[in-house]
């Protein structure tokens, strides 16, 4: 694209010709009006001051007859002004007055109204002027012509026309001005827009478009697409980090898989040797599946892509069944597991995975405090209201995590030295962060003094951001 | 059974034809969607299996078409796709049970018998009897031999589901699914917990023992005189 193409194809130019065109189009239909006015009041006065003129010379005529008015006309032709005065006898010939040339034609024409004619004065020097003149004829043959150079009212009418020529030109040059400062700015802000998306697309995600702090529509544009842009660092982040855990932590059991079935094939043949590596192996896939399954639900989670399952729920019956699910198993190992849920909270979200995050809290709670509890090992689990959010608590009495931990558990696959030798993926914390997450809500790992408490809190109106 | 298994990975198909022919039923195969179709539509099965994406034509479209007509033969849909809104949207497409791959054959098996079992009468009866146990599914009471069995509501319908599917095997997910209506896998063996108090109400004190735990498998209520 050219230059030039490009300067007009910008909306500031498009704008700015619909503003010359606009306000030239009011000006000189402004300045056309006054100018048309002013000239109906000045001729309407020029009218008024001849026939006043004429009403005198009548007065004259009358008491003087036409010495009387030959005698007023030529003493008015030499007081200097605009009044044109002329007289004239039968044959043409000029008795007296100040005008030494007028159309032929126009002093045996006589009218009711004055007419504007071209006209020499006798001092003007030959040139020619306009006025608006009245011809009288008199009784004897005679003719009186009265009249006013009208020579101010071309004046200014020329100048109302160069006001006009002057008020466009200004007009234009000045919406040219602003034009040219206003599109370099918006073209400075769109390229640098432009330039920054370009440098995004090519890989470097970590790009953000600058604001310039104005809060107009450019940062509002701006802002956004900088949220765009976090979410979509996020969600390749969440990718990347997927493929990462599948590299590191699905290949070493895969590896032992694959190990021990080598070993049994290479020992000597022997059908209960078969049989328990069979089984052996039956038992790791299904932990590598549920490993999977648990890093896919994570992912699908992290891409908000569960909407489909979000129905109104209340609280408080999930946590109460998800307590009377385990509460058999927790007696059986001698945890107490109670439930704090005094009122009904109800919000829009996922039962299933509600109810799933709570499992996971209460087996991580069932394995790690079982064990090493002070006095009797308990579970408190809490669903409350506070102010906009719904808390969901599971609180123990075990060891709790250390304050330093606390973050880092929450990630995939990390474990704590403590609890290697424990069953598990550690992916449970990192999908209750995940369902926490997937309904806008936030997880909180505190000290129970004694042990750990696990605070999701979730936003009950859940106007989505 | 007459079972219908839409399924295009045909290593996979062949395993569980050998295996559901195995468990004493009859089933037929279909490579894609268009064939399952006809197939389906043909009618005389007692359990659909579909698998979700197929070729030709996707089997969530497969089973809508045949509930569009009025057909309910029940439908097993298997799907790579395990999470919670694929699941809703199996369901909600006529879809009975859903299955996540990978899974255990004796899983699916349990599912599809269950599934089979629903059509039979049965469905309506207020009363269930396995030996000399009766369930009254109205007055929500359980007697053996007689006497009352004190229940609570949850082990109220776990037994209920139990005997509902009396002489088959109910697994684990199954009874979460059903009971709870939750459909995770729970870390701690929750299930078993649940089925060993219920055990302790029901059979203990009672010479013949009727609840039966398959191994590797799951639960399974029947009368053992028989």
């Amino acid at each position: 694209m050219t230059a030039l193409g490009k300067v007009l194809r910008t909306t500031a130019f498009k704008l700015s010709a619909i503003y010359i065109v606009v306000f030239s189009f009011f000006s000189v239909f402004f300045v056309l009006y006054i100018s048309y006015t002013a000239n109906q009041l000045l001729g309407q006065q020029l009218q008024a001051t001849i026939a006043a003129e004429i009403y005198g010379l009548a007065d004259q005529y009358r008491s003087g007859g036409l010495p009387g008015i030959v005698d007023a006309i030529d003493q008015r032709s030499h007081q200097p002004g605009a009044s044109l005065y002329l007289i004239t006898d039968v044959s043409g010939r000029i008795l007296a007055g100040n005008v030494s040339r007028v159309p032929a034609t126009l002093l045996n024409s006589s009218g009711a109204a004055p007419v504007t004619v071209p006209y020499e004065r006798i001092a003007g020097g030959g040139t020619s002027n306009v006025a608006m003149v009245q011809v009288i004829r008199l009784p004897n043959g005679f003719r009186m012509l009265v009249g006013r150079d009208i020579g101010e009212r071309e004046q200014f009418r020329r100048i109302i026309g160069r006001a006009l020529a002057w008020a466009l030109a200004l007009m234009i040059a000045l919406a040219l001005m602003s034009w040219f400062f206003v599109s370099r700015r918006v073209l400075k802000r769109i390229d640098s827009l432009s330039a920054t998306s370009r440098r995004i697309m090519a890989g470097d995600l970590s790009g953000r478009l600058e604001m310039a702090g104005t809060g107009d529509e450019f940062d509002r544009l701006a802002e956004s697409l900088n949220a765009m842009l976090d979410r979509i660092e996020h969600l390749m982040q969440g990718l990347k980090d997927v493929s990462d855990n599948i590299a590191h932590d699905l290949k070493t059991p895969l590896t032992r898989l694959r190990n021990r079935v080598e070993a049994a094939l290479a020992s000597p043949p022997s059908n209960d040797t078969y049989r328990d590596a069979l089984q052996a192996t039956i038992e790791e896939s299904d932990q590598l599946i549920k490993t999977f399954n648990a890093l896919l639900m994570i992912a699908r989670m992290e891409a908000g892509s569960q909407d489909g399952a979000m129905i109104s729920v209340e609280a408080g019956a999930v946590v109460r069944d998800v307590a009377e699910l385990y509460e058999p198993a927790a007696e059986e190992k001698g945890v107490a597991l109670s439930v704090d849920a005094p009122e009904p909270v109800t919000l829009i979200a996922n039962r299933e995975l509600l109810g799933q995050a709570l499992a996971n809290l209460i087996d991580n709670a069932l394995k790690y405090s079982a064990a090493s509890a002070s006095g009797t090992p308990k579970i408190v689990l809490t669903a409350r209201r506070d102010g906009p959010s719904l808390v969901l608590q599971v609180a123990d009495n075990g060891p709790g995590i250390p304050e330093t931990d606390r973050a880092r558990v929450l990630e995939r696959f990390v474990r704590l030295e403590e609890s290697r030798s424990l069953p598990g993926s550690g992916l449970g914390l990192s999908l209750v962060a995940a369902v926490a997450r997937l309904h806008h809500g936030a997880i909180e790992l505190g000290d129970a003094k004694p042990g750990l408490v696990v605070t999701l809190r979730l936003p009950i109106d859940q106007a989505r951001t | 059974m007459r079972i219908l298994l839409i399924e295009d990975d045909k290593e996979a198909a062949a395993y569980l034809l050998k295996a559901l022919k195995e468990a004493g039923h009859v089933p037929d195969h279909a490579l894609d969607g268009e064939e399952g179709a006809s197939l389906a539509g043909e009618g005389g099965y007692d359990v659909l299996v579909v698998d979700r994406m197929l070729p030709k034509r996707d089997g969530l479209s497969i089973i809508e078409e045949l509930r569009g007509r009025g057909d309910d033969t029940p439908a097993l849909i298997l799907s790579a796709l395990g999470q919670v809104d694929d699941r809703v949207k199996g369901l909600r497409a006529g879809g009975d049970d859903y299955l996540g791959k990978p899974y255990a054959f004796s899983e699916l098996l349990a599912r599809v018998e269950a599934l089979g079992r629903r059509r039979k009468p049965g469905e309506g009866e207020t009363v269930y009897r396995v030996g000399d146990l009766h369930l009254d599914r109205l007055g929500h009471t359980v007697t053996r031999g007689g006497q009352p069995v004190p229940l609570q509501p949850r082990e109220f319908r776990l037994l209920e589901f139990l005997m509902k599917n009396a002489g088959q095997v109910v697994t684990r997910t199954m009874l979460l699914e059903n009971v709870w209506d939750y459909h995770f896998d729970p870390q701690t063996n929750v299930i078993d917990v649940h089925i060993s108090r219920l055990r302790a109400k029901v059979d203990k004190g009672f010479g013949e023992p009727l609840l039966h735990t398959i191994r590797g498998a799951g639960y399974m209520i029947r009368d053992g005189a028989r």
